[in-house]
């Protein structure tokens, strides 16, 4: 299992270093250091030298670092340097170089908690958070009862709950966030689309709540068994929180569940079937001799006119030798970067049933060396409010709790895309 | 909580062992609160993350034992995982503090104390915690008896000795049917841990224990599920109904949000699945195992990485998984490189005549991307798919000449190299696309495509008008080109002397290159093969040129395919490094324990037949000694040396496509008739036997799809530069 856990800055700084067996030594960081920070070739996450192999994992400008000396289950790796960047984040706000810094006292405290020997354990953040916290402990006067709830609950069936949690106001909130894939080819025709879905929860219920969720789905295993399913959407798969009780699922496709307290993922799930594309982009792009690119470019919404499509920003890539771009828009900006060879197109909202076309003009400068454009795809990003382009809603979510309170349920939808979202030309 | 956190960013500073001393001094008086020391503790921790020697001050960071606050004790524990090995004289100082938090109230600190000691393996600490563990391993809190179960795995690893003869590994046993299932998952991930090692103990599981396992699984944290679901393949099931029942349990869990949960469920599934024989239920099982892998796409690109190498053995071993899913493997633009590669390779194995189409549309679109790596496989792969799909053969092969026309030149190298192996796939089919390739000799300066279009050069003689003098062109720098030029020159210029015989210029040139194969150059294997033609020639040329130009067995796509006894080896280690590299873990982890089916009565007859043995661990011991990159096992130069010419030997040799020996079970012509067809088309995965006579190396196929070419193929690396470090 894990040997060694390591952050680094992007100077190569070892802003955190906890060794958990002693067949490795803390020098092992520097060949972490030369193999991939100072490495401006890193072809994969995983580097094997000998009988060591490095797992790293980027965020913002951090390398989290797991060393191993043995057959490492490595997708258990990289789920746990995600956890920890996960569990990081809740509780610093954000995971980067300043607040490592601030608390690598605390984070050395949770890598001891989270992590014995190598192997995983326990990493539920809320029943983290009520013993692990950054306020002075006295060891001599914590209540033993009080410490062995604590100890209950981390080893317990349902970790990730504590049992007095209180609120005036039951309440419960459930947002429904999909976001779309796309791949068109230069002809029109959709070579992809598919849709990520994440429903997340944010549970503001006392006591120990007794959760029944309904959607419209239905759970296609074997796509040539289709039949009149209705208006019941089909996911090719989906996962679930921990908290879910599987075999529940699998035998009454019923989604129970006693939720951790405040915000979680309950799920994820996958569609691929009668996808809903909530913008429809048609792009004429035209290389004219070797001086000169022309651009058409239409966007057009595909949704109800009661809703509209917010931030959406569109990358037009432009050849590697542009000098200027000359854009008009009858909506939004359009700025070429040249640092990243393209137009950016920015339109703050587009209502339904709406289109809007840009026209540009790239000027090229004349190059010795001619190579073929590779023309990368047309990039969009925006968010739809109330909208699924899947077509899921929520049925019902029901909370059954032995006090009998009443709770109060509160569903959002949103589709979005970003940086998944591509048309070619 | 939740907002900013702490402000120490300020202690990342380096400093001095005798300030930090004096301080810690200094802060002894007017301390109520404890935050001077607090402070001077946290500097000190700071400059060990920074990698500063902070061992001089052992006895000054352990007089701080005494200080009442939680925060104080976990630094100073942390300062003792640290140094305490290197300071045997003064440890045992601290020894009465943690008997005394061993004994604490809280179970907390009865687990912190057990947690650290165990983290200090050197006799005297060692001593102590044997007998505190003995309680702690049978204490009412679940949470100290979880930690006391790891901490028999660091006791093993440091005196396997003391442990066994205390009775831990039985008392961990017991573990096994605790009340609580963290301390299950505990119990077993330590037991794995000693029975992964070369000289512990045995660790088998009853079909009791192994449902006792199943039923913690609903309980146990997410990664206590991964350590049960692990630990199933070390029950061997000895009825076809148990595998099958047990299999029906464990399929529910791929349903989890944890990736790493999923595939080693999918790990359990795969090894169960070698001892069922309900049809009905293995097909469902590879039903369901589809989607979830399909899902492990939208996690973060690491974990994707992890099940696209997976995937790729996966759909070897039970082609009806995801193979009507080849869309989803389409590469996205701003894919990372290494996603990109390993779709590549999917969508390869994952094409058929049905979708050939989308497939090569997909592939010409890559061919025009940036990265160099990547590029060249896509262009690969277009010519592989024409080899493994005749329909979609003419199409692949017209996508090949247009992306000749681009001129670009590592997609003009690799382009030659795949139609190479095209017109052996296709004799007499497009050699009319000859006259293209010549006019782009220029371009090739890589060993390997030049030596591909002098193989065309020489094979086709008798077709190219100009053939001689292309030849006289290219042996112009005879003696400066690469071995494998050089032998491709050698063969051509035999063939083009056979072929014309009566030319002056084809006289002059095979002479020539005889003479300097023979006499100037220091390569035995190009000496020996230049012998061995002159010899021929020398002594019949008309049965000389029978051999030289006696027809080639058809290439097929047969050598793709892993054999089926070392993908089921393979297999026992998904999601691991292993299955990344494609190597069983004992090939290149030293000390990693081998796995191999074991035999039992339920165990599929097909399964019996191939089974490969755990292979003998031969990592050396010491720093190793390597030439390049490459890496040092046996078994993989074996595979090597039987693609390379020199063993190959004859007259082929230019010619064999990669994984040489199986080309022999080519002649069966069974592929011929159904070239792309057999095993791909997915239904009765349980019933097929890549070569099961065929190659003394069960990995010899191991690389095959791509041939030669795997410089992209990830693999770890033996750098004796490095070994200092280690």
């Amino acid at each position: 299992m894990i040997s060694a856990f390591f952050i680094f800055n992007q100077k190569g700084e070892v802003l955190i270093s906890r060794l958990y067996r002693t067949d490795l030594k803390r020098s092992i960081a520097d060949v972490f250091r030369i193999q991939v920070v100072s490495n401006s070739d890193v072809r994969s996450p995983i580097i094997t030298l000998g009988s060591t192999s490095f797992f790293h994992v980027r965020v913002n400008n951090l390398y989290v670092v797991a060393v191993t000396k043995c057959n490492a289950n490595a997708a258990l790796v990289f789920e746990y340097c995600y956890r920890f960047i996960a569990i990081a984040k809740s509780y610093f706000g954000k995971v980067d170089e300043e607040s490592v810094k601030n608390n690598f006292v605390l984070i050395y405290e949770l890598i001891d908690e989270i992590n014995d020997f190598g192997y995983p354990q326990n990493s539920e953040i809320d029943t983290l958070k009520t013993y692990i916290t950054t306020e002075s402990v006295m060891s001599t006067n914590v209540p033993a009862e009080e410490s062995s709830k604590i100890t209950t609950q981390a080893t317990g069936a349902t970790s990730w709950r504590r049992t007095d949690v209180k609120y005036k106001k039951n309440e419960a909130f459930v947002d429904v966030v999909e976001t779309v894939n796309l791949s068109m080819s230069a002809k029109g025709t959709v070579l992809r689309a598919d849709v990520d879905g994440h429903i997340l929860m944010r549970a503001y219920l006392s006591g120990t709540p007794e959760c029944k969720f309904g959607l419209n789905d239905k759970l296609v295993i074997d796509k040539s068994e289709r039949s009149g399913l209705g208006d019941a959407v089909e996911l090719d798969d989906c996962r679930f929180h921990q908290c879910v009780r599987l075999d529940e699922f699998d035998s009454t496709r019923t989604i129970s569940f006693i939720p951790p307290d405040g915000e979680f993922e309950l799920m994820t799930y996958r569609s691929t079937s009668n996808v809903k594309l909530p913008l429809r982009v048609i792009p004429t792009v035209t290389e004219i001799g070797t001086s000169s690119v022309s651009y058409v470019v239409t966007v057009k919404t595909n949704f109800n006119n009661k809703l509209s499509a917010t931030n959406v920003v569109i990358r037009l890539p432009t050849p590697l030798n542009t000098t200027t771009v000359d854009c008009k828009v009858p909506n939004g900006k359009a700025k070429y970067v040249p640092a990243e060879n393209v137009v950016v197109w920015k339109i703050p909202r587009i209502q339904g049933g709406q289109e809007v076309t840009l026209s540009a003009t790239a000027q090229l400068t004349t190059t010795t060396h001619r190579q073929v454009w590779a023309r990368p795809p047309i990039d969009v990003d925006f968010q739809v409010l109330m909208f699924t382009a899947s077509g899921l809603i929520v049925r019902f979510l029901k909370v059954f709790e032995k006090s009998n309170y009443h709770s109060i349920k509160w569903v959002r939808y949103l589709t979005k895309a970003s940086g998944s979202y591509q048309v070619r030309f | 909580m939740a907002s900013g956190g702490g402000q120490d960013a300020k202690f990342f500073q380096r400093g001095k062992i005798q300030e930090f001393r004096a301080e810690l001094l200094a802060a002894e008086s007017k301390d109520k609160k404890f935050t001077k020391r607090k402070t001077v503790l946290k500097k000190i921790v700071a400059n060990i993350t920074m990698g500063n020697d902070m061992s001089p001050l052992f006895t000054d960071v352990v007089q701080c034992l005494g200080i009442p606050l939680l925060e104080i004790k976990k630094m100073v524990y942390l300062f003792l995982v640290y140094y305490g090995r290197s300071k045997a004289d003064q440890i045992h100082l601290i020894i009465p503090s943690f008997l005394q938090d061993c004994n604490d109230r809280n179970p907390l600190i009865r687990a912190l104390a057990i947690r650290t000691m165990s983290y200090i393996p050197i006799p005297v600490v060692l001593e102590s915690l044997t007998d505190q563990l003995r309680h702690c391993i049978k204490d009412r809190d679940p949470y100290v008896r979880k930690t006391a179960a790891i901490c028999v795995a660091k006791l093993y690893t440091a005196d396997p000795r003391r442990a066994e003869k205390n009775g831990f590994v039985e008392m961990l046993r017991d573990l096994l049917v605790d009340s609580n299932a963290t301390v299950v998952a505990n119990a077993v991930a330590s037991l794995t841990e000693i029975g992964d090692r070369q000289d512990g103990v045995i660790f088998k599981l009853n079909l009791t224990i192994a449902n006792k396992l199943l039923a913690a699984l609903g309980e146990s944290s997410e990664w206590g599920q991964i350590y049960i679901l692990d630990s199933l393949l070390r029950y061997v099931p000895e009825k076809h109904t148990d595998a099958e029942l047990m299999a029906e349990r464990v399929l529910i869990q791929l349903q989890h949000a944890n990736s790493a949960v999923v595939l080693t469920a999918i790990k359990a599934l795969l090894y169960l699945m070698n001892y069922m024989e309900n049809r009905k239920l293995m097909d469902h099982i590879c039903k369901k195992m589809g989607p979830p892998l399909v899902t492990l796409l939208s996690s973060g690109p690491e974990v994707q990485y992890v099940a696209l190498r997976n995937i790729l053995l996966i759909i070897q071993r039970r082609p009806s998984v995801l193979k009507n899913d080849v869309k989803v493997f389409f590469c996205k633009y701003n894919d990372p490189i290494y996603v990109k590669l390993a779709k590549l390779e999917i969508m390869y194995r994952l094409a058929r005549e049905e979708n050939a189409r989308e497939v090569l549309a997909e592939l010409q679109e890559y061919a025009s991307e940036v990265d160099v790596d990547f590029v060249r496989k896509a262009v690969r792969s277009i010519g592989r798919l024409s080899i493994k799909i005749s329909p979609a053969a003419d199409s692949c092969v017209q996508a090949l000449l247009e992306l000749i026309e681009t001129k670009v030149t590592y997609v003009v190298q690799e382009a030659v190299i795949v139609i190479k192996d095209v017109f052996r796939r296709y004799p007499g089919k497009y050699e009319g696309i000859i006259p293209t390739l010549c006019e782009n000799l220029d371009s090739l300066d890589d060993p390997e495509s030049k030596a591909a279009m002098i193989w065309i050069i020489g094979q086709f003689a008798d077709k190219i008008e100009n053939a001689d003098e292309l030849m006289e062109d290219l042996t112009f720098n005879f003696m400066d080109e690469s071995v494998e030029v050089q032998l491709a020159l050698l063969t051509a210029a035999v063939k083009l002397f056979i072929y014309k015989s009566q030319s002056e210029t084809s006289k002059t040139l095979v002479h020539k290159v005889l003479k300097w194969a023979t006499e100037e150059v220091d390569n035995p294997d190009l000496r020996d093969r230049g012998f061995m033609y002159w010899r021929l020639l020398a002594i019949n040329p008309a049965v000389a040129g029978e051999i030289v130009l006696a027809e080639k067995p058809a290439i097929t796509t047969d050598s793709d395919r892993m054999d089926r006894g070392a993908l089921d080896q393979l297999l026992l280690h998904t999601g691991t490094l292993g299955s990344i590299y494609h190597k069983n873990p004992e090939t290149f982890i030293r000390n990693a324990a081998g796995k191999a089916l074991q035999d039992s009565p339920a165990l599929n007859a097909l399964s019996r037949q191939v089974l490969v043995p755990i292979a003998r661990a031969n990592i050396p011991l010491g720093p190793v000694q390597v030439e390049g990159p490459g890496p040092t096992e046996p078994r993989e130069s074996a595979a090597e040396g039987v693609a390379s010419p020199t063993v190959a030997g004859g007259v082929q040799a230019v010619s064999l496509p990669a994984g040489g020996s199986s080309s022999e079970l080519i002649n069966t012509g069974l592929l011929d008739e159904e070239p792309e067809g057999g095993h791909d088309d997915g239904g009765d995965d349980d019933d097929y036997l890549a070569s099961p006579s065929g190659p003394a190396d069960p990995y010899a196929n191991l690389e095959g799809a791509f041939s030669g070419y795997n410089a992209d193929e990830p693999r770890p690396q033996t750098n004796s530069d490095l070994a200092g470090l280690f």
